[in-house]
């Protein structure tokens, strides 16, 4: 696989606080990256160096296998950061304008991108009197011009009304379904789960994971199990050894799984041991869980 | 360079303030043209100022180039508020984020102050070859093809303004005290002035005409030194009260040559400070 962006032992300082210390990781083509991460965790840096705006104190990064300059790379790219910025006097499409002069591109792409992000109608009015929600979009048009390899997103949906996140959201969906690298900072959990299929997790400036959504933490989840027999139910609970720790609630038993299960073959065998089950539902551990717990164990 | 130029003058074309201000520029400029219709009087002398002489050639060069050159703050205030505003906006980190490099983003907006300072002075040589042809009393060729070195020192003083304009962008980052520390500089360099000034007087010297030749703005005021003397009936004033009066009135290329190694310097500094930074 090619690998789009590569990261190697960036670090940066700021004075005597330690923003990003010692991070490496490997960006591969056509996977969703979510890096993940409590405010000031470097998230925002580490992005920021690669994108050529901070000046990483030691470490390298290059892009596409280092086969061009950054700045050169960077046309390629479709990135934004934390908040839209563009001319306040200067209406959508002239920003636009800008941004294609800026990556070498022509700018017979604007409108269909405007049409993606829903901006068509405001193409000519200035982007001071855009809303927070559609300067934002307006970023992401401005992202998508070059039809880039990788999208990179910084918090974007800060800020924004529910509606406006839903809409976000929604393009980020679609973008990702055509296949486009995507590489999305957020501290919004469920925001990343939807999307991204590898995380990065990043602890006061220190990389504490790598790798697909799944496998972050050794996890099984847990079975919700209920029948009109509890204490029947209970001890046919304890000598299955795949159950761990069980804890009674109103809906029933809720039992962490220590390996992966078939819950047809849970409910056969509870079958064949005379329980009837009333309940039987698989719970995955949500990725704020997985986060939580991974941030704490660190 | 014409992808540079081309994103800068994008940014200037769509600014309500560099508008504003190249309408203001131009308006003074044809205004201050009309001037020579203007009756005075002075001592016995009656008429307007275009019967004076101020308009014959190659006198009207030195005199347009330095009424003009006052102007140039306006065109410095477009450049300082491109620039400072790039901070505010944080453009310049999108700039960068879309792949222009540091040294473009420099080069970019150095270009469109060489550009500026190269239309101005193509401005004020029309402006004086028109006003010259309609007035002047001679219109020989050798008349007025002499003293044009007044718009190379024009031209000069300019792009050095500019590129200081520039460089105190990016330090200060916020229009207004951008150009508050072009006012505080060069009020710094009327205070090492006087200082030195007072050197000389003590210790029998010469510091003073070092340091105002080597002073950037001083240097660059220095290019056009005030024409008003030379007019036969304000020279004859003065020559009546002390006796003879001789001055020397040109251009010199020690400072056009300290001019050039000022502008190289600041675009230079501008560009180291912008590298060494976070945006």
């Amino acid at each position: 696989m090619e690998p789009i962006l590569s990261i190697s032992n960036l670090t940066k300082h700021y004075g005597a606080v330690r923003a990003v210390n010692d991070v490496s990781f490997t960006i591969q083509k056509g996977h969703v990256y979510g890096i993940l991460g409590p405010n000031g965790s470097g998230k925002s840096t580490t992005l920021g160096m690669v994108l050529n705006v901070v000046n990483p104190s030691s470490g390298s990064y290059s892009w596409f296998g280092g086969t061009t300059t950054n700045h050169d790379a960077l046309k390629e790219i479709g990135a934004i950061i934390e908040r839209p910025n563009f001319y306040p006097s200067m209406s959508a499409v002239q920003n636009l304008e800008l941004v294609c002069k800026i990556k070498n591109i022509a700018t017979t792409k604007i409108l269909e991108k405007l049409e993606v992000v829903d901006l068509a109608a405001r193409k000519d009015s200035p982007f001071s009197t855009f809303s927070l929600g559609m300067k934002q979009r307006l970023a992401i048009a401005s992202a998508l011009l070059n039809d880039p390899e990788i999208l990179i997103l910084d918090e974007p949906t800060n800020g924004l009304d529910p509606q406006g996140i839903r809409k976000i959201r929604d393009i980020i969906q679609q973008i990702a379904g055509t296949g486009t690298t995507i590489l999305l900072a957020s501290h919004l959990l469920d925001e990343v789960e939807k999307v991204c299929t590898h995380v990065i997790v990043l602890r006061s400036g220190t990389m504490i994971y790598c790798g697909p959504v799944d496998e972050m933490n050794k996890n099984f989840g847990s079975v919700l199990v209920n029948a009109s027999n509890k204490e029947q139910l209970l001890s046919f609970i304890t000598t299955q050894d795949y159950f761990g720790s069980v804890t009674d609630s109103a809906d029933g038993y809720e039992v962490v799984l220590l390996k992966a299960i078939d819950t047809a073959q849970l409910n056969e065998l509870a079958f064949k041991n005379g329980i009837a089950l009333s309940r039987l539902a698989h719970k995955k551990q949500s990725l704020e869980d997985q986060f939580i717990a991974l941030t704490k164990n660190h | 360079m014409k992808r540079l130029l081309d994103i800068e003058f994008h940014k200037f074309k769509y600014s309500k303030s560099s508008k504003v201000l190249t309408i203001i520029y131009l308006v003074i400029v044809v205004l201050l043209m009309f001037t020579g219709l203007i009756e005075v009087t002075i001592n016995n002398f009656t008429g307007s100022l275009s019967d004076l002489g101020i308009f014959d050639f190659p006198y009207v060069y030195h005199l347009s180039t330095y009424m003009v050159s006052f102007l140039k703050i306006f065109i410095a205030i477009v450049i300082v508020s491109l620039t400072a505003s790039e901070y505010s906006n944080r453009t310049l980190k999108q700039n960068l984020i879309d792949g222009l490099s540091k040294k473009e983003l420099i080069l970019s907006k150095f270009y469109l102050a060489l550009v500026l300072a190269l239309l101005t002075t193509l401005l004020v040589f029309l402006v004086s070859l028109s006003l010259g042809l309609v007035f002047s009393d001679y219109t020989e060729a050798t008349a007025i093809f002499s003293n044009l070195d007044y718009f190379l020192g024009f031209f000069v003083s300019h792009l050095l303004f500019f590129c200081f304009c520039l460089f105190a962008g990016i330090l200060v980052k916020k229009s207004a005290f951008a150009l508050g520390f072009i006012f505080v500089w060069w009020v710094f360099e009327g205070i090492l002035r006087l200082i030195s000034y007072g050197i000389d007087l003590k210790m029998d010297v010469q510091t003073y005409t070092y340091l105002e030749n080597i002073l950037p703005l001083e240097s660059a005021s220095l290019l056009i030194v005030e024409p008003f003397s030379k007019v036969s009936i304000v020279k004859g004033g003065i020559e009546t009260l002390s006796g003879t009066f001789e001055k020397d009135y040109g251009v010199h290329w020690y400072n056009v040559l300290v001019c050039f190694v000022w502008s190289a310097l600041f675009i230079y500094w501008a560009y180291a400070l912008l590298k060494r930074r976070d945006l």
